[in-house]
């Protein structure tokens, strides 16, 4: 489904990915896990065309990507949950949902979407008159998560979605991820919680210093000797 | 008090509140570029100079009231915002240069530019629209016969702050409740995330100078059955909208109110109590107030109250 083949990113004058390929397959879960500063908030970024590669191809659904202007992208069924939620912060949790649906058939079937995105965070009904910028950090990432299905997209991408949460939120971020996948949305995502993330994912790769350095099946990985010690400190 | 004066009093807050409806919506196109754009606008007043000049020339010309060419006005400095916007400051945003703030000089280069064509086709002589009613007037005692005090309310002004309100209000609805105005305000809010969701910044950059323009041309319509004009009175008007934009508190509209709000009120009382000539100076003290003592600017104050 997604086919990133020889990127290289470079932040202004530096070069932050070298030569990275990976693929995802329709239906699973990947991740890309690694270290602060490995580059895995570039690769997504990248994806979703905020930043350029310098080099390489991106291919979705078989198409060339890399040079289509970012926001057609969401159309085209990609949407990207981003580090840090980067909410509307003055603006509802409505409308924030709102301004995940702008587009053709998502627009179309936005209160259908909102009520399937109130089912899943019946915390975010609660708070869909408040603005976003007073929510707690864990009300936030479900909005962020809810704004990112409002597009019903076919893959969709979280950036650090544990990051600051509490070991009970991080707990019910992973397990609503694993439904997102069940109900048929492709998912990739990029975590620091390597332990947790290793345990949903279907296919993982490791990136290091902007490279990717290992692959491999979630628990193939979760089980490498060289992981345990480098990632989870066991 | 004597009942002279309050009702000078009276007289002087009604005139100031009228005052500050019109630098409301003065300040809330230039507060609105500034959200989007991150650039404040310099060429505002200028641009509302322009929307004058069209409404005396439709006025001139063919005898339409200035009220009426609000919409023709409206839509021609739309235009005239999107082209600026394309062709002008759009390839200088791409441009590495020297100086970061490079748009903001540009803005002011355009409105020299405005203001030196209105010279070639409209001389430097001072104009006006001589409307039959700008004289005319309401007066308390003609709806309320044993009023105690008599108060005079300038038909014009009263119009001009009615359409003034209005426009606000169609403006906030078209920001609060369409697609396309949360996506001005998403884009103002965080520009990368707006991207994400599909929104096509680039447009929205255009069509938001070109709304601030709108907005700041029918402003024009509405000051001048009030005002005279002439090609230079653009500068003036783009200080009182930098102000009222500090005031209120960069890129929010709600402060962009209440600041032209109190900005018409303070001019008012203090061209009534001190001097005509002393409301300019008023208005520079109430900028350097803002600046060191609200730097947020008046909806940082209600912010603080909000979050508790």
């Amino acid at each position: 489904m997604l086919e990133i083949g020889h990127i290289d990113v470079f932040y202004g004058d530096v070069q932050v990915i070298w030569d990275v390929s990976f693929c995802v397959k329709r239906g699973e879960i990947a991740a890309l896990i690694g270290a602060n500063g490995a580059g895995k908030s570039a690769i997504l970024k990248t994806i979703s065309g905020i930043v350029r590669s310098a080099a390489g191809k991106i291919v979705f659904n078989g198409k060339e990507i890399q040079n289509v202007e970012p926001y057609r992208l969401c159309e085209a069924g990609i949407s990207h949950v981003p580090e840090a939620r980067r909410l509307f912060a003055e603006m509802t949790v409505n409308d924030n949902l709102d301004m995940g649906s702008l587009k053709g058939n998502a627009k179309k079937d936005r209160e259908q979407t909102k009520a399937m995105v109130f089912d899943l965070f019946p915390r975010l009904k609660e708070r869909r008159n408040q603005l976003t910028g007073t929510l707690s950090g864990g009300e936030q990432q479900m909005a962020a998560i809810g704004r990112g299905l409002m597009s019903k997209p076919s893959l969709i991408m979280f950036d650090e979605p544990s990051l600051g949460l509490a070991p009970i939120l991080v707990r019910e971020i992973f397990s609503v991820i694993t439904k997102i996948r069940e109900e048929g949305t492709t998912v990739l995502i990029i975590e620091q919680n390597v332990k947790q993330t290793l345990a949903i994912a279907d296919r993982a790769y490791v990136l290091a210093n902007g490279k990717i350095v290992m692959e491999g099946t979630g628990k193939s990985l979760l089980n490498d000797e060289y992981i345990k010690t480098a990632y989870l400190g066991v | 008090m004597t009942s002279v004066q309050i009702e000078v009093l009276l007289q002087t807050v009604i005139s100031g509140i009228f005052l500050g409806g019109l630098y409301a919506l003065l300040g809330i196109g230039m507060t609105l570029i500034m959200g989007v754009m991150k650039i404040i606008n310099l060429a505002h007043g200028e641009l509302m100079m322009v929307g004058m000049y069209i409404a005396y020339a439709l006025f001139s010309f063919f005898h339409i009231d200035p009220y009426l060419s609000i919409f023709i006005a409206a839509p021609a400095l739309f235009l005239l915002g999107v082209m600026l916007q394309k062709f002008l400051i759009n390839p200088v945003l791409t441009v590495e240069s020297i100086l970061p703030e490079n748009q903001v000089i540009l803005t002011v280069g355009i409105g020299m530019v405005l203001s030196n064509l209105a010279t070639i086709f409209f001389t430097s002589d001072y104009r006006s629209t001589p409307v039959e009613y700008a004289t005319k007037a309401w007066y308390i005692s003609d709806f309320w016969k044993g009023s105690p005090i008599e108060l005079s309310i300038s038909f014009a002004w009263s119009v001009s702050f009615f359409f003034a309100v209005l426009i606000t209000a169609l403006l906030w609805f078209f920001l609060a409740k369409t697609d396309m105005g949360k996506s001005i305000r998403a884009t103002a809010q965080d520009t990368d995330a707006a991207l994400l969701m599909g929104v096509n910044v680039k447009k929205m950059r255009i069509i938001t100078f070109g709304l601030g323009a709108a907005l700041v041309g029918a402003a024009g319509c509405l000051f001048i059955p009030i005002y005279y004009l002439y090609p230079d009175l653009g500068g003036q008007f783009t200080l009182i909208a930098f102000v009222i934009t500090i005031l209120g508190g960069l890129g929010s509209t709600v402060g962009a109110i209440v600041g032209g709000l109190i900005l018409g009120l303070f001019e008012s009382l203090t061209a009534t109590y001190i001097g005509m000539g002393w409301a300019p100076i008023g208005r520079f003290v109430i900028f350097i107030a803002a600046l060191i003592f609200i730097p947020g600017g008046i909806v940082s104050l209600l912010k603080k109250q909000r979050f508790g």
